[in-house]
């Protein structure tokens, strides 16, 4: 079950197995500018010459203006921060709980066998069906919103370690038993460094979930300083560059969490496999 | 691991005593089903006993019976079931719109690599913004109607599919092309009889992907705006602080989620068994 794609795991054009024509170098760079510069050129004109309605379709100097402004005086900037504070406590907390649940699970037969149903259940249930009943345990506020995004990221985080411990090949097991490994040996020498790219795989996802689920809190739950609080001023008093702004930094927010995983993901696999 | 185990010995014994063997096996099964049902059977009965002794405040989580009683009733007036179908024809809507359409691009994109260097930059950053992020925008723009609701279940379905979709045409093996190309196939016919029979997995995991996201996104927009629907009926508890309306409502999402996860490894299992590598 998955909320959102990840979509870095490689550029779609990374590889060209139908069409092996020769590019220049400017047209292999200059493509991939091309639709979003002609659709930029063309909104922009359509707003100059009032072809559009400027409520709807607010030309692009306008929502440049008012990010500068938002930023200046504004306070979307410490709105940015408190949606960003919001979203890595969340994360924290809950991709903590997802790793160490995982792990216990992923090692131990018994307690994979007594919580394996309940979790297989659990993870049928909607995110955001859990919401309401999250909002009457523990209020709208900030530690509503906090338990929702811990929420988020504790799912895909503890699926992809227990698989990852899971995955570790039998004979890794048998090589411990027959070195008569202790547990703690096992768990160190082995279990992590064999389960670790999966583990940053759902650690990843977790980032990815952990954001989603900040806006969806802050659209949902209790009004707050945050960029869901100020998307949803947009939408009252329709502000369209207001939003478009929003969506700019959650986009960002989105691309810059994106990168920073990638990398680590292949620094630690240059550490595996030097 | 337990299936590695099985396999090895009924090989062994196969010509042995079939009946112990199979005995054994439905003995082990439900020693390990009834392990399952030790933590909820548990947590069941810890909330049947708190309840009782009137430790549990009614805001925090009703009694089961009240919650039981709920769902009968609401079963019986209907509201569950009319709730629940809204809720599906919305996502079966807005996943097939999405779906078609993501299968259509993906396609287009994964044939074409001018197609997919024009398009990439654009579709990436488009995707990275929350689907939940669009609602205030596109609300503006069409209103809170049926809408709404099609438009983004569709946006939220059409990324995973795209990517798939994409993936799995482009990466068609090269020798199959060859073939292809040996044989003096068409274009037309190199599309239906390679290109996507080889990029079957990969689409059905955005399928699968996308129905998910769908579900997801449908519960989240019925809870912002909606006045049907299992994600209204679960906002209006919230409202009432009818919490057993809410966990009726959460139990009827589960339930669904359940249903179609289940149908989609059937279907799964249907359309790759003529694959040799995966077919057992």
């Amino acid at each position: 079950m998955s909320l959102i794609t990840i979509a870095t795991r490689e550029p779609l054009s990374s590889s060209s197995s139908l069409s092996p024509l020769p590019l220049s170098p400017v047209a292999r760079y200059l493509r991939p500018l091309a639709i979003p510069a002609s659709l930029l050129v063309l909104w922009e004109l359509l707003a100059r010459f009032g072809v559009a309605d400027p409520r709807f379709l607010p030309a692009l100097e306008q929502v440049a203006a008012r990010g500068v402004a938002e930023f200046n005086h504004g306070g979307l900037g410490s709105n940015l921060l408190a949606s960003l504070e919001r979203d890595l406590i969340g994360f924290v907390f809950g991709a903590g709980a997802g790793v160490a649940l995982g792990l216990v699970i992923g090692f131990s037969r018994l307690v994979q066998r007594l919580l394996g149903p309940l979790l297989l259940v659990h993870r049928q249930i909607a995110l955001f069906a859990w919401v309401p009943l999250i909002s009457l345990w523990f209020g709208g506020g900030e530690t509503g919103k906090v338990v929702f995004i811990a929420l988020a990221a504790f799912q895909p985080t503890l699926i992809n370690t227990w698989q990852g411990v899971d995955s570790i090949p039998r004979h890794y097991r048998e090589l411990a038993d027959v070195l008569i490994f202790g547990w703690r040996d096992f768990v160190w020498v082995i279990a992590i460094p064999g389960a670790l790219p999966q583990i940053f795989t759902g650690l990843h996802a977790g980032l990815i979930y952990a954001w989603t689920a900040t806006v969806g809190a802050e659209l949902l739950l209790n009004i707050a300083p945050g960029l869901g609080g100020r998307m949803n001023e947009g939408q009252h008093l329709f502000q369209m560059d207001l939003l478009l702004m929003c969506i700019f930094l959650l986009g960002g927010v989105g691309v810059v969490f994106n990168i920073v995983a990638g990398t680590l993901e292949r620094l630690l696999m240059r550490w595996r496999m030097p | 691991m337990g299936g590695g185990q099985t396999a090895a010995s009924s090989g062994h014994e196969s010509n042995i005593d079939v009946a112990a063997l199979t005995r054994r096996r439905l003995l082990a099964g439900a020693g390990r089903l009834s392990l399952g049902l030790i933590v909820p059977g548990g947590l069941l009965i810890a909330w049947v006993i708190a309840a009782l002794l009137g430790r549990l405040p009614e805001q925090i989580l009703p009694p089961p019976w009240v919650v039981l009683d709920t769902i009968s009733q609401s079963i019986q007036d209907g509201t569950l079931l009319s709730n629940t179908v809204t809720s599906l024809r919305r996502v079966a809507e807005g996943f097939g719109a999405g779906a078609l359409a993501g299968l259509v691009f993906g396609t287009a994109i994964g044939l074409s690599k001018i197609a997919r260097d024009l398009v990439d930059p654009l579709f990436l950053a488009l995707s990275q913004v929350p689907t939940l992020g669009w609602l205030p925008i596109v609300v503006l723009f069409v209103g809170i109607d049926e809408g709404l609701k099609i438009i983004v279940i569709g946006w939220s379905a059409f990324i995973p599919v795209v990517l798939n979709t994409c993936q799995g045409v482009r990466d068609v093996p090269q020798t199959y092309m060859e073939l292809g190309r040996v044989l003096l196939f068409s274009r037309w016919s190199k599309l239906t009889t390679i290109v996507m029979p080889s990029a079957v997995p990969s689409i059905f995991t955005g399928l699968r992907e996308g129905i998910a996201n769908s579900w997801q996104t449908l519960v989240a927009v019925e809870l912002i705006a909606s006045f049907e629907g299992l994600g209204y009926l679960m906002a209006y508890g919230r409202q009432l602080f009818q919490l057993e309306l809410v966990l009726s409502a959460m139990i009827a999402v589960g339930l669904v989620g359940l249903l179609i996860h289940g149908l989609l490894a059937l279907v799964e299992t249907r359309l790759q068994r003529w694959r040799p590598e995966i077919s057992r």
